[in-house]
C-alpha cells in the first residue's frame, strides 16, 4: 500500500499475551495469546460459545481484559473504547452490521471522521474517498446509495471500506460469512486476499472449516475460552481442525431409527409471503411433510426461511398459494387457530417472540395455552394448576432454574430455549415447526433438543426444521429441502447427501 | 420473608416521607410554619366525620383516575387523557341527571352512571383505535383530546346545557333520583371506587383477559406469537381505561357536586398518573395513595386560612414525591438502600411508532 | 420516500400542508383583503410552537423522547416573566433559557444515566413545573415590552414586510434557530452524528462517537430552546404570566415534530399551518362571516392534529432508537 509506513519488521502487527476475561463466575477467555503479522490472514476458529467474540471485543476496546496485555506494533496499548482501537489502526466488521440504515454509504463511511469544508461535511470529498477505496480493493459500492436499500453483501463491503477509511492496518472480521451466499463468500475471500496482499493484517473469525482452509495463512483454534491449537492449513485437513475445535471427533449425528412416514400432514402449494418491508420473500413455495418424518429446510439466511415459518404458523399474512394441514385449508387462519389445530412452533428469535422475559417460568410455559381448560376456568386463571404443570415440565425437560416463579430472563440462553421446547413439545401435536432450534445454545442443550425433535417424530408428528446450520440439518433430518430466493431449489434424502452437494444448491447451482 | 413483604411498600412510603420533609423546608422558606400547615391538614382532612367524608369525596375521582392510568400501563399504554374522559363522563351524567328527572331512582341512577361510563370510554376508544390501526401514539392523541374535551364541556356548560338565569356557566342541579347519598357517613361513590379497585385488581391479576393485556404490555411480539390480538388488547385496555375515568366523572357529578361546573377538577388526570406511580401500578395500592392525595387536596382552604400558604404547596410536594418514585435511584442514594431493594421500573416507551 | 431523510424529495404531507396553506391564503386574500392580519397572526402564534418543536427534534433525533416540553416551556415563561420584572428583559430571557437547559439536564440524567422510562420522566417534569409555577406565582407584576425591529427594505415589502420583517427580537431569533438547525442537522458533522445516535447508537459508538455525551448535549440544548419558547410567550407576545399559560402548546409541539418528520424547516411549516388555520377562523369570526364559539376555535388545532396524524402517521418513520436507553 502506498504511503503506509513500514513497521518494525520483527514485531507483529498485533499481539495478545495471556488475555483473561471473566463474566461473574464464567470464564470467557483464559490466558489467550496470539500474534498477527502484516499481510497475514489469521483464522480464528471455534464453536459458538468458544470465546471468539469476547476475544475480539477485547482487541477492539469493547471489553477490557481482567489480565494480560495487548500490543500493537510491539508496544503495549490500553484499549478503553473502540475509539482507542480505531486510533491504533484496528478496524472491525461486526457480525451485526453497525451501519445507520437511513444514511448513505458515504455518510456511513465517514461518520465520526467527516472531511469538512468551512465546518460543513464535504460530501464531494467523502464520496470521492469512498470511490477511491472501493476501486483500489475491488469493493464495488455506490457512495450515494442509501444503506438500507443495499443487499447484505454490499453492506458488508461498506463496513470494510469504513474500517479502511479510518486507516485500519488490522482488520477483524467477525463471522463475516454467516449471512452471505456461497457466491458472496467467494467474493469476500477474494477481497480478503487482496487486502492481505496490500499489507493489511486480517483476523478472520469463523466456525466454518472450509473457509479457514481456503483463506487463512495460519489458524488459531479456541475451545472453552482457551487456545487449543495453532496450525497452518497446509499441515492439517478439515477433520483435524474439526477434532481440535470440538475436542472429540465430530459426531453430531444422533442415533435414530429410520423414519416411517405416514400420511401427509402439511402440504404447501405455491405459497407467497411478503417480508416486513413488503417485498416478496417466499414465492411459489411447494413442500409436503408427512407424519413421522423430519424435513429440514436449508438455505443461506434471508432467502425467505423466517417468513416461511411465520406464514405456516399464522403469524404472517399469506399473499398467495395455500397451506393445508391434514387436508384442511389453514391459509387464512391466525396464530391461535393454527396452534389449536395442533401445530407447535419453536420461533426463530426466542427473546423477541418465544418468551416474555419479565414473566415467571411458569407463566412462560403456558404463554400460548394460558386459557386452555386446566389452566383457566370461566376466564379465571388456575394459577396453582399452572405451577404444578410447570414444576413437572422443568424436570422432564431439564430446564435449570431456581424455581418456576423465577423470571424467565434470569435463565441462560440454553435454558430459555429448553423452556420453549418444553412448552411446544409437551403437548400432542401433529406438526412441529422448529426455526433455528439451537441458535446460541450450548452443546449439551443442542443434543437434548435434537433428541426431543426426533422423539416428537417418533410419536408420529410431522417435523419441519429450519436451520442455518447444515450440520444440524444433516444430523436430525430425514429429507432436506434447500430454499433459495423464496422457493425450494432442491430436495435431498438426508441419508445419502453431502454438505457439499447442499452447499452447491444453496449457492445457486441447478437443483435436482 | 417479612422484609420481602415490606419491600414494595418501602419505596412509596419513603418517597412521600422525603417529599413531605422537603415540603416542610419549602414552607419554612416561604415564611410559614410547618406545624401550622400540618395542623391545618389534620383538621381539614381527618378531624370528625364531615372532614373524613370530605377527604374521601376528594379521593374518589382520584381513585378512578389512578385506576384508569393503571389499566393502560398494564397493556403498555399511557392514558394521559383521564382528565378529559373524566370531564365528559361528569357532564353527560349530569345532563342525564337533570334532563331525565322523573325516572325512578332504581333506573335513573344506574342509567346516569352508564352514560358517564360510555361517554368516558368513547374518546379513549378513539385513541385506542388510532393506536392499533394507524400507529398514532396514544400520548399525543389523549393529550389533544384533553384540550378538545375541556373546551367542549366548557361550551356545553356555558351554552346549550347551561342553567337558565344564572351568571355562572354550570348545568342545572341533578334530580334527587340520580343523586348518590352517604351511607353511615361514607360517600357511596367512594365505596364504589374501592369496590372498583378490587374488581380491577382481580381482572388484571387473576383472569385470562388480564394476562392478555399484560402480555401485550410486556412483549407485543410474544403476544403476537401466542395468538393474542395486539390490536384487540390495545383497544380494550384504552376503552376500559376511559370507562373507569368516565365513571369517576359520573360519580363526581352525581355523588359530590350535584351538577356540572367547569374547572371543578382541573389537574385530575395528572393526579391520576401520580397516584398510579405511587401505587406502583398495583390496583389495590391505589386506595391509600388516593386517600393520601385526597386529604392533601381537601385541606387547601385550611392551609390558606390557618398557615397562610398557597394551596399549590400540595402540588409541589406531590411533584417531589412522584419524582422520587419515578427515579428510585435518587431515593436509594438518599436512604443508602441496597441496590435492588426497591424495584419499580415501569417501562412504557417503545418509541413513537407502532 | 426513504430518501426524504437525507433531505431531497418533498414528502407528501409537506405538500399537502403547503398547498392547503397557499390555497387558504390565496382564497381569503383575494376575497377578504385580510391576508396581512391572518398571516401576521399565523407567524405570531406559530413561533413559540416552532421553537418548542425544535426542542422536540433535537431530543428525538438523538434518541430521547421529551414529553416534558410543556413543563419546560411553562418554567421558561415563568422565569422569563419574573426575571424580566425583577432584573429587566434580557435577564428574564436568559433566566428562561438557563432554567430550560437545567430541566433538560434533569431529563437527560433520567433518560441516559438512570434509564428511567422517558415518558414517565417527561410527565414528572410537566407535573412538577405546573406545581412549582403555581406555588411561586404572585400576581401584580408588570414588565416592559420588547421593541419591534423593522428590517430596512425587507420591512417595506407588501404583505411579507409586515408579516415577517416587522417583528420582535425573539421572533427573529426563532427564524435563525430554525434555519440554522435545518442546515446544521443535514450538513455538519454534528448533525450527521446526532442522526446516527438517534437511529443506530451502536453504529455511532463503534466509530468512537460518545452516545451519552451527544444525548446530554442535545437534550440540554433542546431544553434551552423550550425555555426560550416559554419566554417568547410570556415576555414577548403577551407581556404577562398566568398559571398554566402554555395551555398545551408543548404537547402540540410534539405533534408538530411528527408532522414535520423530525426536520426543522418542515416542522416550522407545520406550525405555520396551525397558525394560518387558527388565524383564518379568528378572522372569519371577527368579520362575522360565521359565528363559531371561541371554544371551538381553541379546539381547532388539536382536532386537526388528530386528523392529520391519523392520515399520515403510518407513513412517517421516527428515529429508530427514540425512547430506548443505550447501551
Amino acid at each position: 500500500m502506498s504511503g503506509r509506513r513500514e513497521g518494525d519488521a520483527g514485531a507483529p502487527l498485533l499481539e495478545a499475551r495471556g488475555l483473561t476475561k471473566r463474566f461473574g463466575s464464567v470464564v470467557a477467555n483464559e490466558d489467550v495469546s496470539l500474534q498477527l503479522r502484516r499481510g497475514e490472514v489469521l483464522g480464528l476458529l471455534g464453536e459458538n460459545g468458544a470465546g471468539k467474540s469476547t476475544l475480539v471485543k477485547m482487541l477492539f476496546g469493547l471489553h477490557r481484559p481482567d489480565s494480560g496485555e495487548i500490543r500493537v506494533g510491539g508496544e503495549v496499548v490500553r484499549l478503553r473504547s473502540p475509539r482507542d482501537a480505531i486510533g491504533m489502526g484496528i478496524g472491525m466488521v461486526h457480525q451485526h452490521f453497525q451501519l445507520v440504515p437511513v444514511m448513505t454509504v458515504a455518510e456511513n463511511v465517514v461518520l465520526g471522521a467527516e472531511p469538512t469544508r468551512h465546518r460543513f461535511v464535504d460530501r464531494r470529498r467523502a464520496a470521492a474517498e469512498v470511490q477511491e477505496l472501493s476501486e483500489r480493493f475491488g469493493l464495488a459500492v455506490d457512495p450515494d446509495a442509501v444503506v438500507e436499500d443495499l443487499p447484505i453483501g454490499a453492506q458488508q463491503r461498506v463496513e470494510i471500506i469504513k474500517a479502511l477509511y479510518r486507516g485500519a492496518e488490522i482488520l477483524i472480521l467477525d463471522e463475516p460469512s454467516a449471512v452471505l451466499t456461497p457466491e458472496e463468500t467467494d467474493e469476500l475471500l477474494r477481497v480478503v486476499a487482496e487486502l492481505a496482499a496490500g499489507g493489511v493484517g486480517i483476523v478472520f473469525i469463523t466456525h466454518k472449516l472450509r473457509e479457514v482452509m481456503d483463506a487463512a495463512d495460519r489458524v488459531v483454534v479456541l475451545r472453552d475460552g482457551r487456545v487449543v491449537g495453532e496450525v497452518a492449513p497446509g499441515d492439517t485437513d478439515e477433520a483435524g481442525l474439526a477434532a481440535l475445535m470440538v475436542g472429540r471427533s465430530v459426531v453430531l449425528r444422533i442415533d435414530k431409527q429410520p423414519a416411517r412416514p405416514g400420511g401427509t400432514v402439511l402440504e404447501i402449494r405455491g405459497l407467497e409471503v411478503d417480508d416486513d418491508r413488503g417485498r416478496r420473500a417466499v414465492q411459489g413455495f411447494d413442500l409436503e411433510v408427512r407424519a413421522g418424518e423430519i424435513v429440514g429446510v436449508a438455505g443461506v439466511q434471508g432467502n425467505g426461511q423466517r417468513e416461511l415459518a411465520e406464514a405456516i404458523c399464522g403469524m404472517r399474512p399469506r399473499s398467495g398459494g395455500c397451506v393445508l394441514l391434514r387436508e384442511h385449508d389453514v391459509t387464512r387462519l391466525g396464530a391461535r387457530a393454527i396452534h389449536d389445530l395442533g401445530v407447535a412452533h419453536i420461533p426463530e428469535d426466542r427473546n423477541k417472540h418465544g418468551l416474555v422475559g419479565s414473566y415467571s417460568v411458569a407463566d412462560d410455559l403456558v404463554l400460548n395455552r394460558f386459557d386452555e381448560p386446566g389452566f383457566a376456568r370461566w376466564g379465571r386463571r388456575e394459577r396453582a394448576a399452572v405451577r404444578r404443570w410447570a414444576e413437572q415440565l422443568i424436570i422432564e425437560f431439564d430446564v435449570r432454574t431456581p424455581g418456576v416463579e423465577a423470571p424467565a430472563d434470569s435463565l441462560s440462553g440454553g435454558n430459555q430455549q429448553k423452556l420453549i421446547v418444553a412448552r411446544e413439545l409437551s403437548r400432542e401435536s401433529v406438526l412441529v415447526v422448529a426455526a433455528q432450534p439451537t441458535r446460541g445454545v450450548d452443546v449439551g442443550s443442542i443434543e437434548f433438543i435434537h433428541r426431543q425433535l426426533v422423539a416428537a417424530r417418533d410419536r408420529g408428528a410431522a417435523v419441519l426444521v429450519i436451520s442455518a446450520e447444515l450440520e444440524e440439518l444433516l444430523a436430525v433430518s430425514d429429507r432436506i429441502a434447500v430454499m433459495r430466493s423464496g422457493c425450494v431449489a432442491a430436495m435431498f434424502d438426508a441419508g445419502s447427501v453431502t454438505s457439499e452437494a447442499i452447499g452447491l444448491v444453496m449457492g445457486g447451482a441447478a437443483g435436482h | 420473608m417479612h422484609t420481602d413483604r415490606l419491600r414494595p411498600v418501602l419505596l412509596p412510603v419513603a418517597a412521600v416521607a422525603v417529599a413531605v420533609a422537603i415540603g416542610a423546608a419549602i414552607v419554612l422558606a416561604a415564611g410559614a410554619s410547618p406545624v401550622a400547615a400540618a395542623t391545618a391538614i389534620w383538621v381539614a382532612a381527618f378531624s370528625g366525620t364531615d372532614a373524613i367524608a370530605a377527604t374521601l369525596e376528594k379521593a374518589t375521582p382520584l381513585l378512578f383516575a389512578g385506576l384508569a392510568v393503571i389499566v393502560g400501563v398494564r397493556a403498555g399504554l399511557f392514558n394521559i387523557g383521564a382528565q378529559g374522559q373524566l370531564l365528559v363522563g361528569a357532564i353527560t351524567s349530569a345532563y342525564a341527571g337533570y334532563r331525565l328527572a322523573g325516572l325512578p331512582p332504581a333506573v335513573h341512577l344506574p342509567l346516569c352512571l352508564a352514560i358517564g361510563i360510555l361517554s368516558g370510554a368513547l374518546p379513549a376508544l378513539l385513541a385506542g383505535v388510532l393506536r392499533a390501526t394507524r400507529g398514532v401514539h396514544e400520548v399525543i392523541v389523549t393529550i389533544m383530546l384533553n384540550t378538545i374535551l375541556v373546551n367542549l364541556t366548557d361550551w356545553l356548560a356555558g351554552g346549550p346545557w347551561m342553567e337558565q338565569g344564572q351568571p355562572v356557566s354550570r348545568t342545572p342541579a341533578i334530580a334527587g333520583s340520580a343523586r348518590m347519598a352517604r351511607v353511615a357517613g361514607l360517600p357511596v361513590g367512594f365505596l364504589l371506587a374501592v369496590a372498583m379497585a378490587f374488581v380491577v385488581w382481580f381482572v388484571l391479576d387473576r383472569t385470562t383477559f388480564g394476562f392478555r393485556l399484560a402480555t401485550v404490555g410486556a412483549n407485543r411480539n410474544a403476544a403476537h406469537y401466542a395468538g393474542i390480538s395486539v390490536a384487540g388488547a390495545t383497544v380494550a385496555a384504552m376503552t376500559l381505561s376511559g370507562a373507569l375515568a368516565g365513571l369517576g366523572g359520573a360519580v363526581e357529578s352525581l355523588g359530590i357536586v350535584g351538577r356540572f361546573e367547569p374547572g371543578f377538577n382541573a389537574g385530575l388526570g395528572f393526579d391520576g398518573i401520580t397516584i398510579a406511580l405511587l401505587a406502583r401500578v398495583s390496583p389495590r395500592a391505589v386506595i391509600p395513595a388516593a386517600v393520601l392525595i385526597g386529604a392533601l387536596r381537601a385541606s387547601s382552604t385550611q392551609l390558606q386560612a390557618r398557615a397562610r400558604l398557597a394551596p399549590e404547596i400540595v402540588d409541589v410536594v406531590l411533584a417531589i414525591a412522584l419524582l422520587l418514585v419515578a427515579a428510585p435511584l435518587i431515593l436509594r442514594w438518599l436512604l443508602r438502600l441496597r441496590p435492588g431493594s426497591c424495584r419499580t421500573e415501569v417501562q412504557l416507551t417503545r418509541g413513537w411508532g407502532a | 420516500m426513504k430518501r426524504s431523510w437525507t433531505g431531497r424529495p418533498v414528502p407528501p404531507n409537506g405538500l399537502v400542508a403547503g398547498s392547503l396553506l397557499a390555497a387558504a391564503f390565496v382564497a381569503y386574500g383575494i376575497w377578504g383583503f385580510r391576508a396581512t392580519a391572518v398571516l401576521g397572526f399565523a407567524v405570531r402564534s406559530s413561533t413559540p410552537l416552532a421553537l418548542a418543536a425544535m426542542c422536540g427534534i433535537l431530543c428525538e433525533r438523538t434518541g430521547v423522547i421529551n414529553i416534558g416540553i410543556e413543563g419546560q416551556m411553562l418554567l421558561g415563561a415563568f422565569a422569563g416573566f419574573f426575571g424580566a420584572a425583577a432584573f429587566g428583559v434580557v435577564a428574564g430571557v436568559a433566566a428562561a433559557v438557563v432554567l430550560g437547559a437545567l430541566v433538560g439536564a434533569f431529563l437527560a440524567l433520567c433518560a441516559v444515566t438512570w434509564r428511567v422510562d422517558q415518558i414517565i420522566a417527561g410527565a414528572v417534569i410537566n407535573i412538577a413545573a405546573a406545581g412549582f409555577t403555581s406555588f411561586l406565582y404572585r400576581p401584580g407584576r408588570v414588565i416592559g415590552s420588547l421593541p419591534t425591529w423593522r428590517i430596512p427594505l425587507l420591512g417595506d415589502l407588501p404583505l411579507l414586510g409586515p408579516v415577517l420583517f416587522r417583528a420582535q427580537p425573539l421572533t427573529y431569533l426563532t427564524f435563525v434557530v430554525v434555519i440554522g438547525l435545518q442546515v446544521a442537522l443535514f450538513r455538519t458533522p454534528w448533525g450527521r452524528r446526532t442522526t446516527a445516535v438517534g437511529e443506530h447508537p451502536g453504529a455511532a459508538d463503534t466509530v468512537g462517537i460518545d452516545v451519552a455525551r451527544y444525548r446530554y448535549g442535545n437534550v440540554v440544548a433542546g431544553g434551552a430552546l423550550a425555555g426560550l419558547a416559554g419566554a417568547l410567550l410570556s415576555v414577548e407576545i403577551t407581556g404577562s404570566f398566568d398559571r398554566g399559560m402554555t395551555a398545551g402548546r408543548g404537547f402540540l409541539a410534539l405533534a408538530i415534530v411528527i408532522m414535520g418528520r423530525w426536520r426543522p424547516a418542515l416542522a416550522w411549516a407545520a406550525a405555520l399551518f396551525f397558525g394560518v388555520l387558527s388565524g383564518l377562523v379568528n378572522q372569519l369570526n371577527f368579520d362575522r362571516v360565521f359565528d363559531v364559539p371561541p371554544q371551538f376555535v381553541a379546539m381547532l388545532p388539536y382536532a386537526t392534529t388528530i386528523v392529520v396524524l391519523a392520515i399520515f402517521s403510518t407513513r412517517v418513520r421516527p428515529p429508530a432508537a427514540a425512547g430506548r436507553p443505550y447501551p
